[in-house]
């Protein structure tokens, strides 16, 4: 910790995001501009997400970070150590001891508490970017609420595939006003923003845009009511914990072409396996 | 705590103990508070603000405001004025342009920074020193941040808040975000609350 200020911002810095953050849960689901900071690591590793984190950790927070649900790759290991070096909090892999979660594109298994932040890393905040480049044109569709062009991108989906072709990133209305990027977490994991009672903060460092999803807001996958909206389960179980429920990620595994499912969220998968649930290839750990 | 007599002007009152520590856990408590309309925090414990500014909005202050806010402040809270110039730095501002709007008594909605459709963020935080909270009527809140209608009693509110509320409601996204302040306590009603009924 030493030569640097608690969890690495200075204070100034840490009073523009926390005021960010207020009007970013004041006004759900809108993206308000911040200041972001250069960060000692590059764009793209979660620096909005560090950001929101270093402004609203405390000495007593115990911290887990994830890199599409695993507390193990390179990202959330170099966050975790981040902060337990410039702020001297206790970190962790397990979601039910964590009180802030800083996530690069998942949603932990395990139902998240009131008492628990979830802090996203966000590569484009805009969720309209990709049919509207324009900045101050996406602003003006906000700010009158115009998403026609949105709807017009899903029925052509459908159109052309039968069916809505966004597996990841896919966009939802919060509170009934915002159209918002719920970062490129999986489709699956979408049914997981609605009326979820932790927090949850978005942070893109990059694009400079914080926002929020309140504890129990409505928040609704874009659909039409004869294509309801139907995130993608993988066919199997996962091979160590046997789990059907949970988002698998499929591993090739030999040069013969030989798959297996195994969980993508690694605190689920070894909690299950603790309390006895094996898959097909699953040892006790 | 210092044990001297505060000057005239409180001015030698401290701010924060531990400044880094302390707002932080006050922007915690009113972050809170604003995730859970209605919920009641605690922020401000062990300050001493030069009266009659309440320790809970003090606290709000010397943890959010800078020379990056302008701040407006209610002609019966001026004894404050050359403590919070001195600890906090914001430069003083007409009602209608500032960030922080600290008050004993609410202005006209018309006459606060409401934000525009495009940039609703502009939309002023309004302080509102009242009497007590967790006691006297109570208000029905519903919105965002509530699994249930939340009951918030608080005593000092004028009686047509419910229509200043729907007022407010009613520019959103635009409009004012409310922090209700009585001495260490502290709750809030961002305009995301879709309704304030008696």
């Amino acid at each position: 910790m030493k030569g640097y200020n608690f969890a690495y911002l200075d204070e100034q810095t840490k009073r523009m995001i926390r005021r960010a953050i207020l009007k970013a849960v004041a006004i759900p689901g809108h993206q308000i501009p911040f200041g972001a900071r250069e960060m000692p690591l590059p764009y793209g590793w979660g620096t909005g997400g560090i950001q929101v984190t270093a402004a609203i950790l405390g000495a007593d927070d115990v911290l887990k970070v994830i890199d599409q649900g695993a507390d193990d790759t390179t990202n959330a290991v170099s966050i975790r150590r981040f902060f337990a070096a410039t702020a001297g909090v206790r970190t962790t892999t397990r979601t039910a001891e964590a009180s802030v979660i800083q996530t690069r594109h998942r949603i932990p298994e395990t139902p998240l508490t009131e008492a628990q932040i979830l802090v996203y890393q966000v590569p484009q905040p805009e969720p309209l970017y990709r049919l509207e480049p324009s900045r101050s044109e996406t602003t003006q569709m906000h700010a009158l609420a115009d998403y026609g062009a949105m709807h017009v991108k899903l029925y052509e989906d459908i159109a052309r595939w039968g069916q809505v072709a966004i597996s990841y990133d896919y966009p939802v209305m919060v509170a009934g006003r915002y159209l918002t990027s719920p970062s490129p977490i999986p489709a699956f994991d979408n049914p997981k923003l609605h009326r979820m009672p932790a927090l949850q903060l978005f942070g893109a460092g990059r694009e400079k845009r914080i926002y929020a999803i309140p504890p129990y807001t409505d928040v609704r996958s874009l659909d039409f009511d004869d294509h309801p909206f139907a995130p993608p389960h993988a066919r199997g179980a996962c091979a160590l914990c046997g789990a059907t429920d949970a988002y698998l990620d499929e591993v090739v595994i030999d040069d013969r072409g030989r798959r297996m499912f195994v969980c993508s969220d690694t605190d689920h998968c070894a909690t299950r396996r603790d309390a006895g649930h094996l898959g097909a290839e699953g040892v006790a750990p | 705590m210092s044990s001297t007599a505060p000057s005239q002007d409180g001015l030698a009152l401290p701010g924060f103990a531990a400044p880094v520590a302390d707002a932080q856990a006050c922007f915690r408590a009113v972050l809170d508070a604003m995730a859970h309309p209605g919920r009641i925090v605690a922020a401000g414990a062990g300050l001493r603000p030069p009266a009659p500014l309440a320790p809970a909005a003090a606290a709000v202050l010397l943890t959010l405001a800078d020379a990056d806010t302008p701040l407006w402040l209610d002609p019966a809270l001026a004894a404050a004025a050359p403590w919070l110039a001195f600890q906090c730095g914001a430069p003083a501002a007409a009602l209608a342009a500032s960030a922080f709007v600290v008050t004993t008594a609410l202005p006209a909605l018309e006459d606060i920074a409401r934000g525009t459709d495009a940039v609703p963020e502009a939309g002023a935080t309004v302080i509102l020193q009242i009497a007590a909270l967790g006691t006297g009527p109570a208000l029905r809140l519903s919105g965002p941040g509530l699994a249930a209608p939340a009951l918030l009693a608080a005593e000092g509110l004028p009686a047509a808040f419910p229509s200043f509320w729907a007022r407010n409601r009613a520019l959103f996204p635009r409009g004012i975000d409310l922090l209700l302040c009585a001495g260490t306590r502290l709750a809030a009603l961002p305009r995301s609350v879709t309704s304030v009924a008696p």
